[in-house]
């Protein structure tokens, strides 16, 4: 059996495509969410070192490798699009670069609400906030690229050779960071999961949540990637035959 | 149920940062239907502009 | 292939020898910033000297990303970039060209000029010398790095500032290396590592740094 991959390449079969997938996707988030809160909570134990403290770690581990996983998945769909010349790609890459970047943005202020009570500061420079700061940095310039040229086609491929190049940079980034981290050792104070000695519910608990974290993205992206196809082929004729079907739903 | 909001006294720092999640990723998801709501209807107007427009012509 | 590159280089070079003030605003911009940093800081020599190195080299950053929007901005005005494009020469060896041609005109006077603002702000005469050094290896590395951001900002109104916010997160690793050649010397394991590594990312950035721009410059010009 050969699969076309190709099929669902097309903008037109993708958008009905993504419209049934996005529903699974919302009740993954919401199941998963409410088990992993629940989990997080109730069933992990306290920790005898942090205290009721520590479960801010069941959202700030699944932002931080959310933010790490979509940027990398991004510059996986810029290189689709680069290879084989589809559109389609691009604009899925554009469409996960907002819940990156907010991924980002939530496991520096998850952080920040982490290590004060523990460790006496809001901000610490160690090596893994400073390169996620340095990521959401990252997901700010693709957004700022993409959002300042005009011409749809030259915004994506431009803004998906930042993110390949930026995908590329980013452990010489990360081990630039680490090593910078080191070498002031007096200065910082590492955050680290090692602080924590990990139950197994707790491990659960994060796991769990980091998978209703990247469902949470899945869908929201997916929403995210229709209203572009939407925006970018509203000349098409099958938008108008899918108009003239359903009256005004989206497929 | 005091003592859960609580959080053993780190009841400020564990739902600050809960509640900014919350925020954040409710915001997300009400923007981005509300932009899709949005890019339907004048899709959809437009394409019947088009086609009284046709059928005029 | 190598005429291709000096024709390049060359022209660039006359080019800014005719437009010095671009050339020497960038240097000047760097005398300025690094000697706020004193009105900022305090005067006391120690604080100084210990954030020398980061000041210079942040102010060399700086400096640099100020001058790239130069790189391509006037053969794209005026056409010649749309024939570049059009010529059998491997884009890429143009592009080193015009980075090379960048680079002695605004990374190489940052280096020289350095020694004077590391005496400033009371660098020993060992300390000046390693900087110079981790400066002559990063100053290409910026240049070679900063290529791709002028390149895919090419032509837009926001220019200047964009190519800060995309091409800093990417000098991070620059940065971090170079300016901590002076804390590093005085570690037991000496600057070594720091100057070995920099030297590989300016081999890495000469090999891939004109590939990347050259497919910038495609997309920007299509």
């Amino acid at each position: 059996m050969g699969i076309n991959w190709f099929k669902y390449a097309s903008p037109a079969s993708f958008y009905p495509l993504a419209g049934r997938m996005i529903p699974w996707f919302v009740w993954a988030a919401v199941v998963l969410g409410a088990v992993g809160l629940y989990i997080s909570f109730f069933v992990a134990p306290t920790d005898y070192k942090q205290g009721e403290g520590y479960r801010i770690i069941f959202v700030h581990v699944p932002a931080s490798w959310m933010s790490m996983w979509i940027y990398f998945v991004m510059a996986c769909w810029a290189m689709v699009g680069f290879v084989f010349r589809t559109r389609l790609s691009h604009m899925m890459a554009k469409s996960l670069a907002p819940t990156g970047a907010l991924m980002a943005f939530l496991a520096l202020w998850t952080g920040a609400f982490w290590g004060k009570p523990m460790w006496g500061t809001y901000w610490v420079w160690d090596a893994r906030i400073t390169s996620e700061l340095v990521l959401l940095f990252l997901y700010l310039g693709y957004i700022a690229l993409e959002s300042s040229i005009e011409d749809a086609d030259r915004a994506a491929r431009a803004s998906g050779l930042l993110a390949i190049v930026g995908v590329v940079n980013l452990p010489i980034i990360y081990f630039s960071v680490v090593w910078w981290n080191t070498l002031h050792q007096g200065a910082s104070i590492r955050i680290d999961k090692g602080e924590v000695t990990m139950a197994t519910s707790m491990l659960i608990g994060m796991l769990i949540m980091t998978l209703a974290f990247w469902a949470y993205s899945v869908a929201v992206s997916l929403v995210r990637v229709r209203s572009e196809i939407l925006e970018r082929e509203q000349n098409a004729e099958w938008v108008a035959e899918m108009f003239a079907r359903e009256g005004g739903h989206s497929g | 149920m005091a003592e859960f909001f609580a959080m053993g006294g780190y009841g400020f720092y564990v739902w600050s940062s809960y509640g900014m999640v919350a925020l954040c990723l409710i915001s997300e998801v009400v923007w981005v239907c509300r932009r899709q709501r949005t890019i339907v209807s004048r899709v959809g107007r437009i394409i019947k502009m088009n086609k009284r427009q046709q059928h005029e012509t | 292939m190598f005429s291709a590159f000096s024709t390049v280089l060359l022209r660039d070079l006359v080019l800014a020898v005719r437009n010095q003030a671009d050339v020497l605003t960038t240097v000047f911009f760097f005398i300025i910033v690094v000697s706020l940093f004193p009105l900022g800081v305090g005067p006391q020599i120690e604080t100084l000297r210990s954030i020398a190195a980061g000041v210079v080299w942040v102010a060399a950053l700086l400096a640099t990303m100020l001058s790239l929007g130069r790189m391509f901005l006037y053969d794209f005005l005026d056409g010649t970039l749309e024939q570049i494009l059009l010529a059998p020469q491997p884009l890429a060896i143009v592009v080193l060209g015009k980075v090379a041609a960048h680079w002695l005109v605004s990374g190489v006077p940052l280096v020289l000029i350095s020694p004077l603002l590391g005496l400033q702000f009371g660098l020993s005469g060992e300390a000046i010398g390693l900087l110079m050094l981790s400066l002559l290896l990063g100053t290409p590395v910026l240049s070679l790095v900063g290529a791709i951001g002028a390149a895919l900002t090419l032509g837009l109104r926001a220019g200047g500032v964009l190519i800060s916010l995309l091409v800093l997160p990417l000098f991070v690793p620059v940065l971090i290396f170079g300016s901590g050649v002076v804390e590093a010397a005085n570690t037991p394991g000496g600057a070594g590592a720091n100057f070995s590594i920099l030297g590989a990312g300016l081999v890495l950035a000469v090999v891939f740094a004109p590939m990347a721009t050259a497919a910038a410059l495609r997309i920007s010009m299509d």
